[in-house]
């Protein structure tokens, strides 16, 4: 077994209750030393309480947090070698950027020359070698994002903390930073803990992601294995893009279950977190968009494999986005489905009205117990 | 919707109105200021020229307000007794402002309330309560131990108490609404980067607070300083300027001296208050 | 010492200077000025309980008018003061321009600063015998000599409503300046005329600008004394001048107590009463001003 020192940080049954609301409950994870680790999560289900017990801010109920081995409950929040980027970045108005980045320097009294040195060392590694001088209010919001990163990195901190800090960025500063925060925790080789509820965010960064919700995480790993294999139904949802509908089982054979949905077909899928399921359970069905080919009514139909499930529908509308474009089909009983198009707007496209056939592998239809069943 | 005709109409007479109002509110100013510089024993028309004489005059009849012992003895407590009041008001409002803002405890809204009586409480109220209670206590010891407690005595110390009594409320005010702003995320940051808590009180909160504290400061030792009601029932042998002029005034036949006391007043004045609104002017960009 | 113990004692320690303010310099001295307003002169040198010196406030009429005229005069002055006062409040935080706004705004500001001495200095070299006014309209040559405008009620109702006015325009200003101008718009948009919109949608809005102006007012004219006696002159009546004749001139502190307990009575009851009325809290109005 691999010396606990490899891990930079470990929560062991780590729980937090604020009187009879528990926060977090019961959370266990390792996160191995350089990696960077996001949790992920909507509004309100505890990560933000996590985060705040890890740099010390709240105490937890029960549980033990470890830096590199060693535990950190009784050391008060400006002891701990955890450094936390702020949701807004709390930047200091009131020093230039040198005197914002010296802060932690001056306050464990680090000698003048070497405060220097370090500030100056640090405004090379993310590339803003001139900006000592300036005001905060003076920077772009990237800038400050950088500046933010390096006041906690001049620190040499076992493990950083960022809570949510692309929030404030528009959208394409957004796409730009993903990468720069990428790039940056391979530079310092620092073990990065990110708290986001945007999944895209947590995907393209990530070496590892725990899913969260009411507390608990749902499921930790990489983001390839979240996207294709989710464990249950809330990450199914939660992380990427998914038809979903709920229905009961009819037959289940060797992983894979016949279901009935409500909206009046039938489907074969894979039963997905390998649960078991019987017959009558009630199940939710995800099918993610861009396994569903759509196929006009006149064209030549693709030789149906088996283990295929198709249904026939009509094209209500067209949603372009660039790459992302889908395409809205209504169901014979009345649903709408997406399904993913690419839409050159030439003569081939969906037309609204056209009547198509969709077609997707049962491989690719995952269902699991809906809540309160078969956990 | 009005008809444009009487929209206009009424505009205009709109702003006439506002225009009167403001000759209206200088016209007693303007004729305090001017006649300090009219070279006549009184201070009345006719104009007989121009002087700076009440200014810097040192001979009698026509003494100076520079030379004038006594007035330059009441600015001079005036002053004094201005910088302590804004000394301790800025201090106590402080620690009020962290207690109302930062802090829990039972019966708070009801001490909030009680912190802004001093307000409404009539000036002279304030003084007489002071004096009586001040009185008392002096006679109490007096009479027990025999020990004539001078400072409990009308004077400078018991004015600074009585000034202090209400013009910390305004102090209160101003650095409790600029507390409020304050984004405690900045203190967990320099918590998170290894500062001590003096440390972050030192070099995060205070440094945020200090326009409003300097603003505060000069607010109240303007207050302080053009304050008579509750001044008047708790001078002594020593008294501030206001009182000063006043007892000049009640002799008939005054000179234009209290003129140019007058005019040096206001123009100190409006540059000070010019000066605490800058100041937080000034942070408000950041 | 453990975080919780550190806690308790900084709050003490913060709550120590606000509790030594209130209780040594309001609290005490209002309950000493009470007990002294209690004690009768039985004879020189002895005293009892008792309520003697309020029965001899109500056995003079002189008290007794003087009081009352001064509570009405001072909610003629806080009226006047309203009516005059909200018109500018509105055309500063609403009808002048960007720049203007700032600099009319200064300009009010200004003469608050000074002190109410100058003030009514002022007002005295405009308006006696050998001041500006009178000069002026003989010059003009409508009158034939020298008028004294002073001492008068009329001028002293001036000079009060003068010296409160601004104090009045400030909070209005203040509380116009956060109205949203669409709130206005939708009025006239819904059909309104100017005068229903003023009654309906501006002065409900505006109303705890309106009670923390009136409450501040009726306060600073009730409890003024520099503007009645200058420019009111010996005959003046102003309570405020009897506190003090009783105090200083007299020397009878329990008489002044009593006095200055009953302006204090009278005042805070008509501001309660104001308040009551007009559904606000003291919080809501004076703090935010």
């Amino acid at each position: 077994m691999t010396s606990q020192a490899d891990y930079d940080l470990e929560c062991c049954n780590v729980s937090k209750s604020f009187g009879p609301v528990r926060a977090v409950d019961d959370v266990s994870f390792e996160i191995p030393s350089g990696s960077f680790f996001s949790i992920l999560g909507p509004s309100g289900c505890g990560k933000t309480t996590l985060m705040r017990m890890i740099a010390g801010f709240e105490n937890p109920s029960a549980g033990d947090i470890r830096i590199k081995g060693a535990s950190v409950l009784g050391t008060p929040p400006n002891r701990r070698n955890v450094k936390m980027v702020f949701q807004h970045l709390a930047l200091f108005p009131m020093m230039n950027v040198q005197e914002n980045i010296a802060y932690g320097l001056r306050c464990i009294g680090t000698g003048k020359a070497e405060i220097q040195r370090k500030v100056k060392d640090v405004l090379e590694r993310i590339a803003l070698p001139d900006v000592g001088e300036r005001e905060i209010h003076q920077l772009s919001g990237g800038q400050k994002q950088r500046i933010a990163i390096a006041r906690c990195m001049v620190l040499d901190p076992d493990v950083l903390l960022l809570d949510e800090p692309l929030g404030a960025l528009d959208l394409k500063l957004r796409e730009a930073m993903k990468i720069e925060l990428k790039l940056l925790q391979h530079q310092f080789n620092t073990t990065f803990v990110y708290i986001t509820h945007d999944q895209s965010e947590a995907l393209v960064m990530s070496d590892h992601v725990a899913v969260m919700n009411n507390g608990k995480f749902e499921q930790v790993g990489a983001p390839q294995q979240l996207y294709h294999h989710p464990a249950s139904a809330f990450v199914a949802g939660f992380v990427g893009d998914a038809n979903r509908w709920s229905g009961s089982v009819l037959e289940t054979s060797d992983g894979r279950a016949r279901v009935e949905t409500a909206a009046g077909f039938s489907l074969v899928c894979k039963t997905g977190g390998g649960q078991s399921l019987r017959r009558g359970d009630s199940v939710e069905v995800f099918v993610r968009p861009e396994f569903i080919r759509a196929e006009r009514g006149d064209a030549a139909p693709a030789a149906a494999q088996t283990g295929d499930d198709s249904l026939e529908g009509t094209v209500d509308s067209l949603l372009f986005n660039g790459a992302n474009s889908r395409v809205l089909v209504r169901s014979g009983t009345g649903e709408l489905i997406e399904a993913d198009a690419t839409l050159t707007g030439g003569p081939e496209d969906a037309r609204p009205g056209d009547r198509v056939r969709l077609t997707w592998s049962a491989d690719q239809a995952l269902c699991f117990a809906t809540q309160g069943g078969g956990r | 919707m009005l008809d444009r005709n009487t929209n206009w109409g009424f505009l205009l007479g709109y702003r006439l109105y506002v225009l009167a109002f403001f000759i209206f509110l200088a016209a007693p100013l303007t004729a305090a200021a001017v006649f300090a510089f009219n070279d006549s024993l009184f201070p009345a028309l006719p104009w007989q020229g121009f002087t700076l004489d009440w200014f810097f005059n040192d001979t009698d009849p026509k003494l100076g307000m520079f030379h004038d012992r006594r007035l330059l003895r009441g600015l001079y407590y005036s002053f004094v007794i201005g910088i302590a009041v804004a000394g301790l008001s800025v201090a106590v409002g402080t620690c009020n402002a962290f207690l109302f803002v930062r802090r829990q405890f039972p019966a708070k809204n009801f001490f909030y309330i009680v912190m802004i009586v001093p307000l409404v409480i009539p000036g002279v109220i304030l003084g007489i309560s002071i004096l009586v209670f001040a009185s008392t206590v002096a006679n109490g010891v007096e009479d027990g131990y025999g020990i004539d407690l001078e400072l409990l005595r009308p004077g400078i110390l018991l004015v600074v108490l009585g000034q202090f009594s209400f013009v910390t409320t305004i102090t209160s005010l101003v650095i409790i609404a600029r507390l409020k702003k304050f984004d405690g995320s900045m203190e967990e940051a320099a918590f998170n980067l290894g500062a001590s808590r003096a440390r972050v009180l030192a070099t995060i909160t205070l440094p945020f607070l200090r326009p409003a504290m300097i603003a505060a400061g000069i607010v109240a030792f303007l207050v302080s300083f053009e304050n008579f009601n509750t001044t008047l029932f708790l001078v002594g042998s020593e008294s501030p300027l206001t009182i000063t002029m006043f007892d000049r005034m009640a002799k008939v036949g005054s000179t234009p001296v209290l003129n140019a006391v007058s005019f040096f007043l206001m123009v100190g004045s409006g540059l000070l208050a010019v000066v605490s609104i800058l100041v937080q002017r000034d942070r408000a960009k950041e | 010492m453990n975080p919780r113990d550190f806690k308790r004692l900084s709050l003490i320690l913060l709550f120590m200077p606000f509790a030594l303010w209130i209780l040594l310099l309001i609290v005490l001295p209002h309950i000493g000025m009470g007990v002294l307003a209690l004690r009768e002169k039985v004879a020189p040198r002895v005293y009892e309980f008792g309520f003697g010196n309020f029965i001899e406030f109500l056995h003079e009429p002189i008290y007794w008018n003087t009081l009352l005229r001064t509570g009405t005069m001072s909610m003629l002055v806080t009226a006047l003061a309203l009516i005059a006062g909200f018109p500018i409040a509105y055309y500063i935080a609403k009808i002048a321009g960007r720049r203007s706004r700032g600099a009319l705004f200064l300009l009010c500001l200004i003469p608050l600063w000074v002190s109410d001495l100058i003030r009514a200095f002022g007002w005295i070299l405009l308006l006696r015998e050998t001041g500006v006014i009178s000069g002026a309209l003989q010059a003009i040559g409508l009158i034939d000599g020298p008028v004294e405008l002073l001492y008068n009620d009329v001028t002293v109702i001036i000079g009060l409503v003068y010296t409160v006015i601004l104090f009045m325009i400030v909070p209005l200003v203040s509380t116009l300046d956060g109205m949203d101008n669409a709130m206005i718009e939708a009025g006239y948009n819904l059909g309104g005329n100017g005068f229903t919109v003023l009654r309906r949608i501006i002065i409900p809005y505006a109303m705890p600008g309106i009670v923390s102006g009136c409450i501040i007012v009726f306060m600073l004219t009730a409890g003024s004394y520099l503007t009645p006696i200058l420019l009111g002159g010996k005959n003046s009546s102003w309570f405020t001048e009897t506190i003090y004749e009783q105090f200083i001139t007299r020397y009878n502190w329990e008489s002044g107590a009593a006095f200055g307990f009953l302006l204090l009575a009278f005042t805070s009851g008509v501001v309660w009463l104001g308040l009551k009325l007009s559904r606000q809290t003291l919080a809501g109005t004076v703090a935010k001003s």
